[in-house]
């Protein structure tokens, strides 16, 4: 009970070799509520290691991974469509998270899943984009009334849209964080340096160092940490690549402070290299020193976040875990919202039941 | 080590702690649960099955248990769990053995992706295989429970599943799925039909299963490559007629049964195309099941 194995794979691959059956059975149940049963396939596959593993755990690894293949054609189906929709406007679509490693095939795409297609608009697009893409065959999931609000009046977004014949769920983004939050990110300076992608439309990327802050951004600020294990990998992943340049850490920590999100930053590599042993400049990590909390604040994230940073499921989620999961969910929140929202949003979502959209 | 091997206190201790793996075909399954109509259930049907004793990897973990909280004792419940998931709504606890074997099927169609899983029943005489897709209501439960007590060895009475690497089905073996009047049907067979408890008011109205044949789960390991692809129709007054289908057809109907095929893509096109191509494709129908038995003997005895 409490052991990580998906981490454990993931940061020395090669202890796969100690493992019983039993064991495995363990690892690739934590890793598919992780979503990175492909992610492990694939490190595997890197290390030379896939003809150590056993015959039924390599078989479903396989699978995991051909799924995420398979997705890999068709998200740029659905982007050749989405383009389809949107070229009339005018505007440049940068991709965020999971759709831009897989155009842009960043090493973080290997065995990435997606859950849904992240988009960035400028903010007065936001209408028509929505309205275009209603139009032709998105629907509006969370269609009750207070969900309506929470998107639209205290988060400043539009609730993610679901294509009416596909599934696919496209989410749309002006702003990196919502509007309501206590910290604010400046996105004129994020659109400006987006690097555009070779692929048919006005599609985008952010820049790399934007990608590793929104990344983070989108990790520490927010409530929902299913994915939490999933978005460090991310981040590891891309610090890996970029930080093979000299220039990339000293822009990062300056790109960080200027736009506001240091404090995220701070925690990404914090977390990235004691979780998954990301190579990073000791010069560097002294610098981000600065951007860090307290010390009391300091050790209380670490009992939350090296807690709340694992898969997911039963074997490990202990009950500190849990606990740690809960108090960082509450955070998320608070974050994201003034407290005289947040009190009755939290006690809605504890007694109102769940509705699928 | 069989099911029926275990003793039932020892069966039962087993599966309340969540420690029984069972062997079914291809897949090992680790089943939890407390009730005691679960138990019985697997210690009747499930009778003649290998039960794994060395700690192992699960292909699936499942587990049929009332909710925690309130509705454990008000208007019992049961769910299915799969792993650390809820797929489905609860269902009235008498319905927990269904429940079993509906999650035991959701389970292998939404994640056997090593396999086509087509919604099919499938049987094996003389090396050759049947596949016979074929919507609820058209008797195919009751024909497949038919045919295995007539010569022919059951893979599976609701899961075909099919190879993409080298087009043999797999066996699974497990208990076939009856309903309403097909349940007293099968139990007319002959007095070696084991049925087991019965559950009113489901979905799908009565619903039982019947004990596989003993050496249809024997050879559960073993392979069998399909040779015809037979459409039947139970239909008053139709006589038996058996009639060719078109392949292209045949094809279309295939696809709209396998229950993974978005999942596999182009891998679940060909391998159907492939299995359309090298089998004899019919529709069936039939009033009588003599007659139904006649004919599949015959096509048995066809040279290949």
């Amino acid at each position: 009970m409490g052991t990580n194995l998906v981490v454990e794979t993931l940061y020395s691959p090669a202890h796969i070799h100690a493992l019983s059956l039993p064991a495995w059975d363990v690892l690739l149940r934590q890793a598919r509520r992780a979503d990175l049963s492909a992610r492990v396939y694939w490190v595997l596959r890197e290390h030379d290691l896939l003809g150590s593993v056993p015959e039924k755990p390599r078989v479903y690894l396989e699978l995991a991974w051909q799924y995420a293949e398979r997705q890999r054609s068709a998200v740029q189906w659905e982007l050749n469509t989405l383009w389809r929709s949107l070229q009339n406007l005018g505007i440049r679509i940068i991709l965020l998270k999971g759709a831009a490693y897989l155009t842009a095939n960043l090493p973080s795409a290997h065995g990435r899943i997606l859950s849904d297609i992240d988009l960035l608009v400028p903010r007065d697009a936001i209408d028509m984009v929505e309205r275009a893409l209603i139009q032709d065959g998105w629907i509006a999931t969370h269609q009750n009334a207070y969900d309506q609000r929470y998107y639209r009046q205290w988060m400043h977004e539009i609730p993610p849209l679901e294509h009416a014949k596909r599934g696919t769920v496209v989410d749309i983004h002006h702003a990196i964080l919502p509007v309501s939050a206590r910290i604010q990110a400046d996105m004129n300076k994020l659109r400006m340096a987006a690097i555009p992608l070779n692929i048919p439309g006005d599609f985008a990327v952010l820049a790399p160092i934007d990608m590793v802050l929104h990344s983070a951004a989108h990790l520490f600020y927010d409530s929902e940490l299913g994915h939490g294990l999933r978005d460090l990998v991310d981040i590891d992943a891309l610090l890996r690549y970029y930080g093979t340049e000299a220039a990339f850490w000293e822009d990062l920590l300056h790109r960080g402070s200027t736009v506001g999100l240091s404090r995220a930053l701070y925690y990404a590599l914090r977390y990235s290299q004691h979780i998954l042993n990301t190579p990073i400049p000791a010069t560097i990590m002294a610098q981000a020193e600065i951007f860090g909390p307290p010390a009391w604040i300091r050790s209380i994230m670490d009992q939350l976040y090296l807690r709340a940073l694992i898969p997911h499921h039963p074997s490990c989620m202990t009950l500190p875990a849990r606990i740690a999961n809960f108090l960082l969910f509450i955070r998320g929140h608070w974050l994201r919202m003034p407290l005289r929202l947040l009190i009755p949003h939290l006690l809605r979502k504890a007694f109102v039941p769940h509705r699928q959209a | 080590m069989k099911v029926s091997d275990l003793g039932f206190h020892h069966l039962s201790g087993l599966l309340d702690r969540g420690d029984l793996v069972l062997r079914t075909g291809p897949f090992d399954t680790t089943i939890h649960s407390p009730l005691a109509c679960v138990h019985h259930g697997i210690a009747t049907l499930y009778a003649d099955f290998e039960v794994l004793q060395e700690p192992v990897f699960s292909d699936f973990h499942v587990r049929v248990a009332p909710p925690a909280g309130l509705r454990r004792w008000v208007g019992k419940q049961v769910l299915f769990h799969y792993d650390d998931e809820i797929p489905f709504k609860p269902l009235p606890q008498d319905q927990a053995f269904p429940m079993l074997e509906w999650g035991l099927n959701w389970s292998i169609s939404t994640h056997a992706h090593q396999y086509l899983v087509i919604h099919a029943a499938a049987i094996e005489r003389g090396g050759r295989a049947v596949i016979m897709p074929a919507p609820p209501g058209s008797g195919k439960s009751t024909l497949c429970a038919a045919l295995i007590h007539h010569g022919w060895r059951l893979l599976s009475d609701e899961l075909a599943l099919l190879s993409p690497i080298d087009g043999a089905l797999t066996p699974l073996a497990r208990p076939v799925s009856l309903k309403n009047e097909s349940i007293d049907i099968v139990r007319g067979f002959g007095p070696e039909i084991v049925i087991g408890p019965l559950s009113r008011d489901t979905l799908k109205g009565t619903v039982a299963h019947m004990r596989p044949p003993a050496a249809s789960v024997r050879r559960a390991h073993e392979t069998a490559l399909p040779a015809w692809i037979v459409f039947p129709k139970y239909r008053l007054g139709a006589g038996a007629i058996l009639a060719r289908h078109v392949k292209a057809q045949t094809l279309m109907s295939l696809v709209e049964n396998t229950f993974n095929y978005q999942a596999l893509g182009e891998t679940a096109f060909r391998a159907l195309s492939h299995l359309v191509d090298r089998c004899d494709c019919y529709t069936f129908e039939y009033d009588r099941m003599e007659r139904a038995l006649e004919m599949f003997s015959d096509l048995s005895a066809c040279p290949d």
